[in-house]
């Protein structure tokens, strides 16, 4: 262990975890003008049961598509080129599409950011629910929606009942995404994906929702991963977090790890860009100048290259793209050839 | 409440502003309803300080901001700005005093015609406004150099540009006149986290140099507090709460802007271990229904807390118990410290909260 570094009492956990899902050299492409470039690249994660994996990252950073190769709707003409992505041990990616159709909804489903645009506005509620009960499960009409009421009543839909009869344009917005969390969680999946699903709320709305999914996979287990651009939300709600940029994982690690001591140069830059709400008020922001690169034509080296603050115009970082390290005893991976400069740094800055 | 010296130097005064939209009858033969957007809502903003204005869907923001830049008609109230009375002049005089109050859109890309290049929508403001024409170039060129964008970059179009870029340039547009005041809805909030900071200092920059003031209008609790002098917390069309920024985020006394702060999560795992949330109640009314008495009580804690102490006040509620007064008795905003001002009948005294603040003051 480098001198400095504090122990990492995940590191123990880290062996014994059993994750729910695994995600193995997870590699997208498009077809770009020049052959195909990767959207999602050699990307690796997991999330064990019972746990909250944030993932987090600008928009482009690939966050969304990880899942939606996962889930094996990636939008033509892109597809997955290599990897894996085990849901309890069998590789989501070979399942032929009837198969993987079957898992979906039931064993592994997907809230999406706009809860609007997800339901289907001329059925009710109640319908959308059930189909998706029978499209999985052989159950009677009857059954099915006794079981809707019941999921609509877990996620706090007032008067379950009545509501379940409503269409969505009679839900305010918080209720629409408790209903999609309802029809969701319906058949109880092992993993649950929750992409950016409270960015369309209110604030007071989003802790509703979210302590809602916290309290869901504390009850069932499931391992939920929270797809968000909110460090904020990451703080409050995650166990382990995620850092993508332009389609690589760049740092993964427990939440208080990574937000006590960064160990990637990105994860660090984006902590300085934003307003904190316990740092004194007024403080000037530290911009990460520039923009993320091209996913058609990216850097030779490390894809935040151009963008860093440590390793800009460095020879090695411009030339060859660090590989992912586990470091602390395999707790925590970075993809960085220069994290052990980020200490020096901070303490050189305060 | 203003003292004279305040209002000699408020560049904006609204008083008692009211906008109600009047739904016209459904085609169904429903009974007609009307919606109280904004409703009676006072406040001062002096010239080049930053007011942020926080609240969340349905709670009249986006129509003050509105109101403000006359681009809707107050139902009633007046709009002082600058010494005038902005809410009096005819049309073509307020077309003329536009130009001082300009206004920056969330989405920038929306907001700029495709077909022009940079340099012709900078400079589309000033020609409308009559400047002369000979000087225009030179101006552009000022202004992009303001926004942080190279002037020989003039020539290209919109979407050449990235998100970050394009909110440069729609500040760039609300900047060509030299106003006095922005309106600013929601300026960072389509924007990367990495971007959102550039556009942060660099608004920060234009007013240093410019003294222009902002009326910054966002949900984002930690974004309002990096940029603003004070804060104004809006429900349901009326300010509950406005006060100096370190006093609104460290000492909030209206319990909407105690649940309102403690629901944001801090980027710091360690203090939200600690910290307690303190949840609203149900879901907002609508303008259309405004609770009676303090438009807040079916959704209040505090309420709730106060109720349960003292017995004699209680009334039933629901399932629970608030207070006569809250039900029966419209609040008015009044001062409980200087310069911070809370429209609530109770005081934080029955809230029994610990650990409230987010401020961790060093």
């Amino acid at each position: 262990m480098p001198p400095g570094e504090k122990p990492d009492p995940g590191q123990v956990e880290a062996k014994h975890r059993i994750p729910a899902l695994a995600v193995r050299g997870l590699t997208t492409v498009f077809p770009g003008p020049d052959g195909t470039f990767p959207i999602v690249d050699d990307v690796s994660l997991d999330v064990a049961r019972g746990e909250t994996l944030a993932v987090v990252g600008e928009s482009g950073s690939g966050k969304t598509m990880t899942f939606h190769s996962v889930l094996g709707i990636v939008p033509h003409p892109g597809r997955v080129a290599s990897g894996q992505a085990l849901l309890d041990g069998v590789d989501l990616l070979k399942l032929a599409p009837h198969e993987l159709r079957k898992k979906r909804g039931s064993e592994i489903s997907i809230v999406f950011q706009d809860p609007l645009t997800a339901l289907n506005p001329v059925f009710t509620i109640g319908d959308q629910i059930v189909e998706v009960l029978r499209a999985h499960t052989r159950i009677s009409k009857a059954a099915a929606r006794k079981r809707a009421i019941e999921v609509l009543a877990r996620v706090q839909i007032p008067d379950p009942h009545r509501r379940v009869d409503d269409f969505p344009h009679q839900f305010s917005g918080g209720m629409r995404q408790r209903a999609l969390i309802a029809m969701a969680i319906a058949l109880e999946p092992k993993v649950l994906i929750a992409d950016e699903p409270t960015t369309a709320l209110d604030v007071t709305v989003q802790a509703q929702v979210l302590e809602l999914l916290r309290d869901l996979k504390q009850e069932t287990g499931m391992g939920l991963i929270l797809i968000t651009h909110d460090l904020g939300v990451v703080a409050r709600y995650a166990d382990r977090v995620a850092v993508l940029y332009s389609g690589r994982v760049m740092e993964l690690g427990s939440a208080d790890h990574v937000f006590d001591q960064p160990r990637h140069p990105y994860t660090s830059a984006l902590f300085k860009s934003i307003p904190h709400l316990d740092t004194p008020a007024g403080s000037d922001l530290t911009p990460i100048e520039g923009q993320p690169p091209n996913p058609a034509a990216p850097p030779l080296g490390c894809a935040f290259e151009p963008r860093c603050f440590v390793g800009h115009g460095d020879q090695l970082c411009a030339s060859k793209p660090p590989p992912l390290e586990a470091i602390s005893a395999g707790a925590r991976l970075t993809r960085c050839w220069r994290w052990r400069e980020l200490d020096d740094m901070s303490r050189a800055a305060s | 409440m203003s003292t004279a010296s305040d209002m000699e130097c408020s560049l904006l005064s609204v008083k008692a502003i009211t906008k109600i939209f009047e739904a016209s009858r459904s085609w169904l033969g429903g009974r007609r309803s009307s919606v109280r957007a904004v409703d009676g809502l006072s406040f001062e903003l002096k010239a080049g300080e930053t007011l942020g204005l926080v609240g969340e869907t349905g709670s009249g923001k986006s129509t003050l901001g509105r109101l403000i830049l006359r681009l809707i008609e107050p139902t009633s109230g007046r709009i002082i700005f600058d010494g005038g009375d902005f809410t009096a002049k005819t049309t073509a005089e307020v077309r003329r005093m536009r130009s001082d109050i300009q206004m920056v859109f969330q989405d920038p890309y929306g907001s700029l015609d495709p077909r022009m290049s940079v340099g012709d929508l900078i400079a589309e403001p000033m020609i409308v406004h009559g400047q002369p024409r000979a000087g225009i170039p030179r101006r552009v060129a000022e202004i992009m150099n303001l926004v942080g964008l190279d002037p020989r970059v003039a020539h290209r179009f919109p979407h050449q540009f990235s998100g970050g870029q394009r909110q440069r340039i729609g500040i760039a547009r609300a900047m060509a006149l030299a106003p006095k005041l922005l309106v600013l809805d929601e300026p960072v909030s389509a924007l990367d986290v990495s971007i959102q900071a550039q556009i942060l200092n660099l608004l920060r920059e234009i007013q240093r140099r410019t003294g222009v003031a902002y009326l910054f209008v966002a949900h984002d609790l930690a974004v309002v507090r990096h940029v603003s002098d004070r804060v104004a917390v809006m429900y349901l069309g009326r300010i509950v709460e406005i006060s100096s920024r370190d006093q609104l985020y460290g000492q909030p006394g209206h319990p909407y802007t105690i649940s309102l702060l403690s629901a944001v999560p801090a980027a710091n795992p360690k203090l939200e271990r600690v910290r307690q949330r303190i949840p609203v109640h149900g879901e907002i009314s609508s303008g259309t229904a405004i609770p009676s008495g303090c438009r807040f009580h079916p959704r209040c804690f505090r309420a709730r807390l106060v109720a349960a102490a003292i017995p004699a006040e209680a009334q039933p509620f629901g399932e629970h118990a608030v207070p006569k007064r809250c039900v029966e008795q419209d609040p008015v905003l009044a001062d409980v410290e200087a310069g911070h001002q809370v429209a609530c009948h109770f005081d934080a005294r029955y809230d029994g909260l610990t650990k409230v603040s987010l401020s961790t003051p060093k």
